[in-house]
Formats: C-alpha cells, sequence, structure tokens
C-alpha cells in the first residue's frame, strides 16, 4: 500500500487501482468506531461494489486489514449474496426480471432475445465492456410486468420486438 | 409541562397549516404518482412537463405535488386533478403529450378530457355528485337494496338523474353505523339510512345542497383517507384500505403531509398514556397475526422478547421481500415511509427495545432513499433519538441493506446478515425473541404487519377486530400481477374471496382469456384451481386449500400457463436460493428440478410424478428452515390440481399450455401457405424447405422449436401445438 498509486495496478493483475479510494477508508474508519463494527462488513461491501461495479480480491484484502476481519470470512460473506459480482460488469448493465409476474408474462423470451443480439450469456460481459446482462428476481415493479432495467432505467411491459431499441438507445449497433 | 400528546399536537397544528397554505387553499391541485412503478412507466417525464408548463403560466393558484403509489400500477403514470367542489379527476396513462392537453384544457379552461381517464362510471364528470353506497356484507344484510332503492326512486322523482351518479363499495369498516353511503365531493358518510332518511337526504342535499348534519358520521379514523379522492373508482372502492391508508394520498417525503395526517400521534399517545404492556394488551385484543407469512400472533411474539430481562433488545423491520412476484412493501415504504417508522416504533416501545433496524432490499433503491430521507426528519423534529417528545424514551432506527439472497427473509438468516455474516438460517429454538441479534431478544415483524400498529392505537382495538374473519383480523394487501386485467397493489377485508379479488377488483382474465390457477405464497405457496376461487382469504382457509397466505403476491393464470412449468420455476428459484446447509433442502431440490425438467423436455416417464411426491414429502419434513419446508409446495400443489397436465406432458408428450418448447411441433399449413419466404429466410436452423411461391415445409428433425416462423408469418400459415 505504500507504493505509487498513479500508475500501478493490482497484485493479482486485475488492472484496477491497487487501494481503495479515501471515501470508503473514511467510512469503513468511521464503522469501526461504533459497537458491533463487523457488522457493517455488508454496508462497506455495497459501497466498493457501487464505487467500481464489482469487488476485486485485492479491495477485499485491504478491507480485511482495515476492519480487522479474516480475509476468508470475507469472500464468504462477499461469494454468498447474489448482488456481489467479482468480476467487471459492462458500462451498461442490463437486468432482466426473471421473477414469477415476468416470468409468466414471457421474460424468458426477452432473456434470450438480449443474449442473442449481444452474443453473450447472462452474467457476461460484451468483449468491449459495453453491455452486461444479469437476471434478476423481482424489482417489484410486477404490475408492469415484463419488466427490464438498464443500469437505472426501469422498462415496464417489455415486447421481444422492443429489445432492438432498447439497445439502440444505449448506443448498440448490430 | 407539556406530554407528548400535546407536542405532537402542537407540531401538527403548525404542520397542518403550512400544507393547507400550500396546497388547501389553492383552487387546483395537481398530484403525479411519484413511485418505482410510476417511474418506470414514465412519471417523472410527466411530472417534469407539468412543472414546466407552471412556470411558464406563473400566476396560476395551483399546486404541483407528488404522492406514493396508489395501486393501479397497470394505468400508470396516474395523475389527479383535485378542484374544490368538484370530484376528483383522476388521469391514467398520461404522457408529456397528454400533459400539455390536460394542462390547456382542464388546468387552464375546466374541461375534463374524459378520454384520459380511469374507466368510470360514463359521464361521471359531468355529474355534480356521486354517491357510494356500501355493498359490503354487514350493510348488505342491513338492506343494502332497499337503501339503493330509495336513492334511485328519489333522485329520478326529483329529476336529478343525469347529475347524481350511484355506485357501490366495499365494507368501509363502519358496520356498526351501517347501511353507510359516502357524498363525493362534499365528503360526507350518511349512517344507519333507512328509506326515510334516504328520501330525506335526496331531497334536502341532493337537490338543495343542504347537508344533513343528524345523519352524518362524525367520527375520525385513519382508514379510508383515499376514499374521498379514489372511492367513486370500482378498484378502489372495493378495498377497504387499512394499511395502505396514505399511498396516494400524501406525499411521502413530506414530514408535514404525514403529521396532518395524524401521523406519529399513536406513538405520541403511547408514550403519554401507556406502558408497554399495556401496548401488548391492545394488539393482543386486536387479534393482528403477521404478514410476513407466518400469521404468527403478533403480541405473543412481543410477549417473549419483553419477559426477557435486560434493556439490551433489538426490533427489526423485516422489508427484505424476496417473494419474486410481489411488491406489497416496497409500494408501502415508498408511499408511506413514516408510518412503517412509527410502526417500528410502537413495536419496540413495546419490547423495550434500545433500536431499530430495518432491513431492505438493496434492489429498492427509491424506497431506501425515502426510508433514509424519513429518518432524517424525524430525528429532526426530536421524533427519533434520544428523548422522544420529551417523554424520556430513546430509540433510534437504523437501515441495513439485504445484498440479494432470499433466505435473508427468514429470521435467523436476517439477523446473521445484520451481524455482517453469511445469512445461513440456524436452530431454533432458540428463538430470536429470547435471543436474536447479537445473542439478544429480538423481535422481527413485516413491513405490513408494523403499517397495522397506528392504526390500531388509534382506531382501537375493538373496531380493528370488527373487521375480518375470526382467527384473521383485519385487512391484507395483495400485489396483484400476472395474466389478470388490473395489476396492482389491492388491500382487502380478511375473508374477501378469491374470486372477489381477481374478478371484482382485479377486473378478471386479460384478454378474455380462460381463468387457470391463482398462485398465493409465491415460492413457499401453492395454484389454486378455478374450483377454488370462492376460497376466503384467510390464513386458515387458505391453509385448508393447500396454499399459504403467504406475505402477499397473488400472480393469476390463465390458459396459456403450463403448470408444470410454472412448478419447475417456483423450484429452480428455492433451489438456487437454498443455502445449502441441509442436504434435503439442497440435494433434494436438485433431484426434484431434475425430474420436472426431464418432464417438460419431453423425457417424462412412469414413475416420476410418484417420485416428486416422495421427494417432497421428505424435503418437507427433513429441512431446517422455512425454505425448505415450503419449497415442494408449488410442485405438490400443482401435482394435486393439475395432475393431467402433468401426465399430459409425460405420457402424451405434449404441453396443453403450449408453453414447453421441447413438446411443440411447428407446422405449415398448406391451405395458407403462399410461399412468401419470410419464414425459410429466418429459420435460424435452416430447416425449412420450399421455392418462393409454392408451399414450404418444415424438417421436424432439425427444428429447434424457436418459434420464429410463427412470428414472422403474415398469413397465418404456421401453427404451433
Ligand atoms: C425463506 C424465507 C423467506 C422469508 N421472506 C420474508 C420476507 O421477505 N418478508 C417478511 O416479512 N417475512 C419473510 N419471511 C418470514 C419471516 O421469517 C418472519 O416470519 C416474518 O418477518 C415475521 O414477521 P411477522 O410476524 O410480522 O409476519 C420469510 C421466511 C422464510 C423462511
Ligand atoms: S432448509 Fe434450505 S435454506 Fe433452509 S437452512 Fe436448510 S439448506 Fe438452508
Ligand atoms: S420453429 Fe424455429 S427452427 Fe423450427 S422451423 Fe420454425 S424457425 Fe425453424
Ligand atoms: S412465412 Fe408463412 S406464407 Fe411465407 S412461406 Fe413461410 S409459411 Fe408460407
Ligand atoms: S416479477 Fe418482475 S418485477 Fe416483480
Ligand atoms: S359492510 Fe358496510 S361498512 Fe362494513
Amino acid at each position: 500500500m505504500e507504493n505509487d498509486k498513479k500508475n500501478t495496478t493490482c497484485c493479482c493483475s486485475c488492472s484496477s487501482p491497487d487501494t481503495l479510494p479515501k471515501e470508503i477508508v473514511q467510512y469503513i474508519n468511521e464503522c469501526m468506531q461504533k459497537p458491533h463494527s463487523e457488522s457493517y462488513l455488508i454496508p462497506v461491501l455495497h459501497k466498493i461494489q457501487n464505487y467500481f461495479g464489482y469487488l476485486s480480491p485485492c479491495y477485499l484484502e485491504e478491507v480485511a486489514q482495515l476492519m480487522r476481519i479474516p480475509a476468508a470470512k470475507i469472500t464468504g460473506v462477499a461469494t454468498f449474496y447474489h448482488l456481489f459480482s467479482f468480476t467487471p460488469r459492462g458500462k451498461n448493465r442490463i437486468s432482466v426480471c426473471l421473477g414469477t409476474a415476468c416470468y409468466v408474462k414471457g421474460s424468458g423470451k426477452i432473456l434470450d432475445k438480449f443474449k442473442e443480439r449481444l452474443g453473450i450469456k447472462e452474467n457476461e460481459t460484451t468483449p468491449d465492456g459495453q453491455f452486461s446482462i444479469e437476471c434478476s428476481r423481482c424489482f417489484g415493479a410486477c404490475a408492469l410486468a415484463p419488466v427490464v432495467v438498464v443500469n437505472d432505467k426501469v422498462y415496464g411491459d417489455v415486447k421481444p420486438e422492443q429489445v432492438d431499441k432498447i439497445l439502440a438507445d444505449y448506443g448498440f449497433k448490430k | 409541562m407539556p406530554t407528548s400528546l400535546e407536542k405532537l399536537q402542537d407540531m401538527r397544528r403548525k404542520a397542518v397549516f403550512r400544507v393547507f397554505e400550500k396546497k388547501f387553499v389553492v383552487p387546483v391541485r395537481i398530484t403525479v404518482g411519484s413511485a418505482t412503478c410510476e417511474n418506470a412507466a414514465g412519471a417523472t417525464d410527466v411530472y417534469e412537463r407539468f412543472r414546466q408548463l407552471m412556470e411558464k403560466h406563473s400566476g396560476l393558484d395551483v399546486v404541483l405535488g407528488k404522492v406514493g403509489c396508489a395501486g393501479r400500477c397497470d394505468l400508470e403514470p396516474m395523475v389527479t386533478v383535485v378542484a374544490h367542489g368538484h370530484i376528483p379527476v383522476k388521469y391514467m396513462r398520461v404522457t408529456p403529450e397528454k400533459v400539455d392537453r390536460i394542462f390547456e384544457e382542464h388546468i387552464l379552461h375546466g374541461k375534463v378530457i374524459e378520454d384520459f381517464t380511469m374507466r368510470r362510471s360514463a359521464g361521471l364528470y359531468n355529474a355534480q355528485r356521486v354517491v357510494t353506497l356500501c355493498a359490503g356484507k354487514n350493510c348488505f344484510e342491513k338492506h343494502a337494496p332497499e337503501i339503493e332503492k330509495a336513492f334511485l326512486e328519489n333522485i329520478q322523482r326529483l329529476g336529478l338523474s343525469d347529475r347524481i351518479i350511484i355506485t357501490r363499495s366495499a365494507c368501509q369498516g363502519l358496520c356498526q353505523h351501517g347501511p353507510v353511503a359516502y357524498v363525493y365531493p362534499d365528503g360526507v358518510m350518511y349512517q344507519k339510512l333507512t328509506p326515510e332518511i334516504v328520501k330525506e337526504i335526496c331531497e334536502e342535499h341532493l337537490a338543495k345542497n343542504h347537508i344533513l348534519g343528524k345523519y352524518v358520521w362524525s367520527g375520525e379514523r385513519l382508514t379510508n383517507r383515499s376514499f374521498p379522492f379514489f372511492g367513486d373508482v370500482y378498484f378502489f372502492g372495493k378495498q377497504l384500505r387499512l394499511t395502505l391508508r396514505n399511498c396516494g394520498v400524501i406525499d411521502p417525503e413530506s414530514m408535514d403531509e404525514y403529521l396532518s395526517v395524524r401521523g406519529y400521534e399513536a406513538i405520541a399517545k403511547i408514550l403519554t398514556e401507556m406502558n408497554p404492556q399495556q401496548v401488548i394488551d391492545i394488539v393482543k385484543k386486536s387479534g393482528l397475526r403477521g404478514r410476513g407469512g407466518g400469521g404468527f400472533p403478533t403480541a405473543q411474539k412481543w410477549q417473549f422478547a419483553a419477559a426477557q430481562p435486560g434493556t439490551e433488545k433489538y426490533m427489526i423491520c423485516n422489508a427484505d421481500e424476496g417473494d419474486p412476484g410481489a411488491f406489497m412493501d416496497r409500494s408501502m415504504i415508498e408511499g408511506d415511509p413514516h408510518t412503517i417508522l412509527e410502526g417500528l416504533m410502537i413495536a419496540g416501545y413495546a419490547i423495550g427495545a434500545c433500536k431499530g433496524f430495518v432491513y431492505i432490499r438493496a434492489e429498492y433503491p427509491l424506497a431506501v432513499s425515502r426510508l433514509e430521507k424519513a429518518i432524517a426528519d424525524a430525528k429532526a423534529l426530536g421524533l427519533l433519538g434520544d428523548n422522544i417528545l420529551g417523554s424520556g424514551w430513546n430509540f433510534d432506527i437504523e437501515i441495513r441493506l439485504g445484498a440479494g439472497a432470499f433466505v435473508c427473509g427468514e429470521e435467523t438468516a436476517l439477523i446473521h446478515s445484520i451481524e455482517g455474516s453469511r445469512g445461513m438460517p440456524t436452530q431454533r429454538p432458540p428463538y430470536p425473541a429470547i435471543s436474536g441479534l447479537w445473542g439478544k431478544p429480538t423481535v422481527i415483524n413485516n413491513v405490513e404487519s408494523l403499517a397495522n400498529l397506528p392504526v390500531i392505537i388509534l382506531d382501537g382495538p375493538d373496531w380493528f377486530s370488527s373487521i375480518g374473519t375470526e382467527k384473521s383480523k383485519g385487512t391484507k394487501v395483495f400485489a396483484l400481477a400476472g395474466k389478470v386485467a388490473n395489476t396492482g397493489l389491492v388491500e382487502v377485508p380478511m375473508g374477501t374471496t378469491l374470486r372477489e379479488v381477481v374478478f371484482d377488483v382485479g377486473g378478471g382474465i386479460k384478454n378474455d382469456k380462460a381463468f387457470k390457477a391463482v398462485q398465493t405464497g409465491g415460492p413457499a405457496g401453492g395454484c389454486l384451481p378455478a374450483e377454488y376461487l370462492d376460497t376466503p382469504v384467510d390464513y386458515d382457509s387458505l391453509a385448508a386449500a393447500g396454499s399459504i397466505m403467504g406475505s402477499g403476491g397473488m400472480i393469476v393464470m390463465d390458459e396459456e400457463t403450463c403448470m408444470v412449468d410454472v412448478a419447475k420455476f417456483f423450484l429452480d428459484f428455492t433451489q438456487s436460493e437454498s443455502c445449502g446447509k441441509c442436504t434435503p433442502c439442497r440435494e433434494g431440490t436438485r433431484a426434484m428440478l431434475a425430474i420436472l425438467q426431464k418432464i417438460t423436455d419431453g423425457k417424462g416417464e412412469d414413475g416420476d410424478i410418484e417420485k416428486l411426491e416422495q421427494l417432497g414429502k421428505i424435503i418437507k419434513n427433513a429441512s431446517l428452515c422455512g425454505l425448505g419446508q415450503c419449497a415442494p409446495n408449488p410442485v405438490l400443489t400443482t401435482l394435486k390440481y393439475f395432475g393431467h397436465e402433468y401426465k399430459a406432458h409425460i405420457y402424451d408428450k405434449k404441453c396443453p399450455a403450449g408453453v414447453c418448447s421441447a413438446l411443440l411441433t411447428y407446422t405449415i399449413d398448406p391451405e395458407k401457405c403462399v410461399g412468401c419466404t419470410a419464414c425459410k429466410r429466418k429459420c435460424p436452423v435452416h430447416c425449412i424447405t420450399g421455392d418462393p411461391k409454392k408451399v414450404h415445409t418444415i424438417n421436424q428433425e432439425d427444428c429447434i422449436k424457436c418459434g420464429t416462423c410463427l412470428t414472422v408469418c403474415k398469413f397465418d400459415a404456421v401453427t404451433k401445438s
């Protein structure tokens, strides 16, 4: 952690900057002042993922040191929860809802269409890093099923024919 | 020294004054829905457009506000225009272009655009008044039909027919005062009606505008605050909105608006007048049972925790809402976050907790941010924190986010997740009420359970327990979704039948297809067929029918839904959400899933059904937590009620609903095919042959049943069977 921060990359060659940004370190320090500080592990992981879009092993190592929690436990926790991702996701994250309401209304077909157009499977990212596909379990907008969420925008009542239009909104060219 | 209640009342007076100044002095108020569903439907653009127009016409006496989701999600974005002395106008599916017209014609020139409004009685907005008669069970038994007849006859006699519209509502929770009728836009509820009183009301009030005070019910209730806004619409009239009382009515981000609808009065009253045991006794008397799925008596759980020694106890609100297809809790938090906080405080006071937590899904960012704001606002006013309202009672609330694990809705798993560990259930006993968060007594309640508490305190346990059935008191909120016409949130008295919910409130099946099943209870519940539509919704009746009440997800399925596929869907869900701790759950669900996969792939064989039943039994009996214990339910209930569909898949290799692609065949009808070549060009595996302008044929061996040919054929020549 002592080395020059500018151009270094991470020990595991995941090409991420090697240390956590100041605000997250500060947040961890605040948590450490509170009772039951170890209970803030999940909030800390959320912060890191929101910042970088994923959790790289070297950040987890740093969290382990800062929070004084064994690295193995952190990995155990991070892998338990579906929302945490260990690979960088695309610049535009497409989440197709496969919750009950959406499924009954045919969201499976929409997922297939996205996969076909982008040439990737779920939890994969296009080679140019622009798009990734995820499946989720209900955004709570079931009344508008089927639902697709791209980044933070929620699309309701999506039809397979709309897939191209949605992709085009984010600059996808076939 | 003023008491806590007096302090709160003073706060409310000031809030009401500010709200009034902002909202009610002005003649016209426009509210735009603002919630995840509303925003997905485009509400943000609609709000923005109104804002721009208001800026342009700055001198207007109009205010613009936001409200939570009212529940008619399929008609969103929704805009309500309330003008003094007029029936509130509800515009649906509003777009920025519609906003321009609404603004020009309605706001500026007072002309309602009926084409954009909600389904309603014809000519509603030309009418001067709407009379809504309660058609609930009790009023009905007290001769509501005679009352309706009396209204109709008198209105006709007085020549008011084209100025008065009569509609019906569900029980208004005023059964002791029934039969009751509500008159818009005057906002009065007439009670204990007889044909003679009706005659007088028609002659004096409806014809001459003199409200007859002596017949008006003058009590105050928290319930059905939305009634004056929405009661004339059938969808809302059929409901009794108790926990959703403020959703779609107040601005969820405004503390003033919450205070003005008697917000925080329940907790202030408790802090002034009651000790914790009295609160527990009131809730016990109300008969409230947990709305998170289990239906455990709330007061009983509290009593256990309250009886524990020590001062370090915790109160947790379970807002994990993992059931895929349910959105009651999200909508409630987005539409009325302070109610949840107040409910959490009441429960916290009752059990003697030092701190409260809201454990909420990270997938609900808007709900999280509204809760955060509500907590900050409450702290700023001294309604949370130390020495609340000068009572000497301290209570703080913290939000903790989930991270996408369904099993964390289970109590022990949730506790481990807050503690910062993997959310894996552990053995009970010890129950959390004895040893929970950090080994301290902890009570976990669902969002909706908590939302009932202010109502029980302010409107009284006797009133609350007068609603519902013998063993299930109050109301239940359902998230109605799937193939039903009106999708959204509905709140009905316990004991309402499934048929009333699906067909009356829900408007029946979309596109006039045939009803097949209704699924309640999510992945832990079951599918009930048409024969069970008259089952009342309460904990015990649904359980007796083989499903469960669950947390409130209600998915309607039509003839195009394959029940084997649905069972597979749910099992796939629970299988991948199993924490893996116990073998029956981890491996058993996998084995069941493999059999279902085989069946839907057309490879089912004799004995599969028996194997499913056997595995289901073992998993139910030998799993540690509710996830495993309930995982086989969707399979077992579909086997019970839709066994013929399983058999069709296994023995006839057919999917009657036409869903399981491996069991489908696509054929081209030689009579209809004109040889346009479209299908041939689009088929991904090039298995269609035929010359231009000649009949095409599908080579069944190579066909991967993708359905492309069916979609592209413009001549309906391709059929699926
Ligand atoms: C796998 C599983 C998931 C659950 N998910 C939820 C949930 O999302 N929301 C909820 O309130 N209760 C959920 N429950 C039920 C809770 O464990 C608990 O019974 C409930 O929150 C208690 O509150 P109540 O008594 O107010 O209903 C779940 C239970 C299990 C076994
Ligand atoms: S039943 Fe399933 S989810 Fe529950 S503890 Fe066992 S393995 Fe985990
Ligand atoms: S279903 Fe698909 S694979 Fe089969 S014939 Fe039609 S287009 Fe070709
Ligand atoms: S698209 Fe239809 S009409 Fe055209 S060749 Fe195919 S089956 Fe015949
Ligand atoms: S099931 Fe898709 S949003 Fe709920
Ligand atoms: S039935 Fe009419 S108020 Fe209850």
